[in-house]
């Protein structure tokens, strides 16, 4: 077990956000965390990520609260890009290498390479698409035990998007664990091994994506689909 | 490779893999990808690659030598049983497809017979 929630709770002063979710993720697992927008995804993942404060409930990574030493062990990718504009993609990957003890470098130029960017690119001329494919690269070059990925596959091409997909498999190996977000399910529907759906800050169902389709006969598509409807 | 996600994925790729067993596309005592090129080359995640194998194994059409590597069986009476079995589930399909559109047996066996010259 990597990290485990009891009754977390978001509160804002317009809304809450998370509403007493208690899960557990476990190691060498795909998770995904699915839900409409304003669910309470994003809040959730940062609270992981250790950017949120939880306004009530407990939430710990190795049975440890989350801070300094989790941070340096979790990968989050937020929604929106994360570099400074003055910078080129060469000067992304070094300012990563300084902040982050396990960004590999050559798994950087790698990704870069596959996901056709250019070392001398600079950041604010990038096209949202290629900014996108930027954050990913980044994010995974980073040899982390567990990556947040919140909507890795936004704004970005079919043939992209394949590539994504294949390097967060690459990614995923027996000591790390995966939770990503993502409109895009029937695209992710083949790489899951858990699903959680999340409705207005609440845990909905959590399952085994496999048992769930032998169970019900129904894709992940179609048991949301069931879920939001 | 075509996936319905209605369906265990797990399963839709056994049958794929029996059918290359079966056609000869992997050969007796190929050595098979590992669970995590398994995963890439399907693009699926790898526990499930991981229980593809177990459940081949299982049914003796593969097997494992620790540290080296998967293989296929070179039992060929286990792969003419396979064989036998994907047909016989490809026939119950067809059959009780046919039976819903009210074909009666004399009916279908002469519409097979048109098929096989």
């Amino acid at each position: 077990m990597i990290v485990q929630c009891k009754d977390l709770v978001k509160k804002y002063i317009s809304k809450t956000a998370v509403n007493g979710v208690s899960l557990e993720l476990d190691e060498g697992k795909i998770y995904a965390i699915l839900g409409p927008n304003g669910s309470g995804k994003t809040t959730f993942m940062k609270m992981v990520a250790g950017l949120v404060k939880p306004s009530s409930g407990t939430i710990t990574y190795k049975g440890m609260p989350i801070g300094v030493e989790s941070k340096k062990k979790v990968a989050y990718m937020s929604t929106e890009p994360f570099f400074y504009n003055y910078m080129t993609v060469a000067d992304v990957g070094t300012y990563y290498e300084d902040f982050f003890e396990d960004f590999s470098m050559e798994r950087y130029k790698e990704l870069i390479g596959r996901m056709d960017l250019n070392m001398k690119d600079k950041a604010k001329d990038l096209s949202s698409g290629l900014a996108a494919k930027l954050k990913i690269a980044a994010t995974l070059a980073r040899k982390a035990e567990l990556y947040l990925l919140d909507e890795p596959l936004n704004g970005i091409d079919i043939i992209a998007r394949d590539k994504i997909i294949t390097t967060i498999l690459e990614e995923a190996r027996e000591n790390s664990t995966i939770l990503l977000s993502s409109h895009l399910v029937d695209e992710l529907e083949k790489i899951i091994d858990h699903v959680i759906y999340i409705k207005n800050g609440s845990l909905e169902l959590i399952g085994n994506a496999e048992e769930l389709r032998a169970a019900r006969g129904k894709s992940i598509v179609e048991i949301y689909k069931e879920i939001y409807a | 490779m075509e996936f319905d996600n209605n369906i265990p994925i797990y399963i839709q790729v056994i049958n794929d893999i029996k059918k290359d067993i079966i056609t000869g596309d992997l050969a007796l005592g190929a050595k098979l990808p590992s669970g995590r090129d398994l995963a890439l080359k399907y693009k699926i995640n790898p526990n499930t690659a991981n229980r593809i194998y177990n459940e081949l194994e299982l049914a003796q059409l593969c097997f494992t030598k620790r540290g080296i590597g998967t293989y296929v069986t070179l039992d060929v009476e286990k792969i003419k049983c396979i064989r036998e079995e994907m047909a016989n589930s490809l026939l119950n399909n067809f059959m009780e497809g046919m039976k819903n559109l009210g074909f009666s047996k004399e009916e279908i066996i002469k519409i097979i017979q048109k098929q096989v010259v």
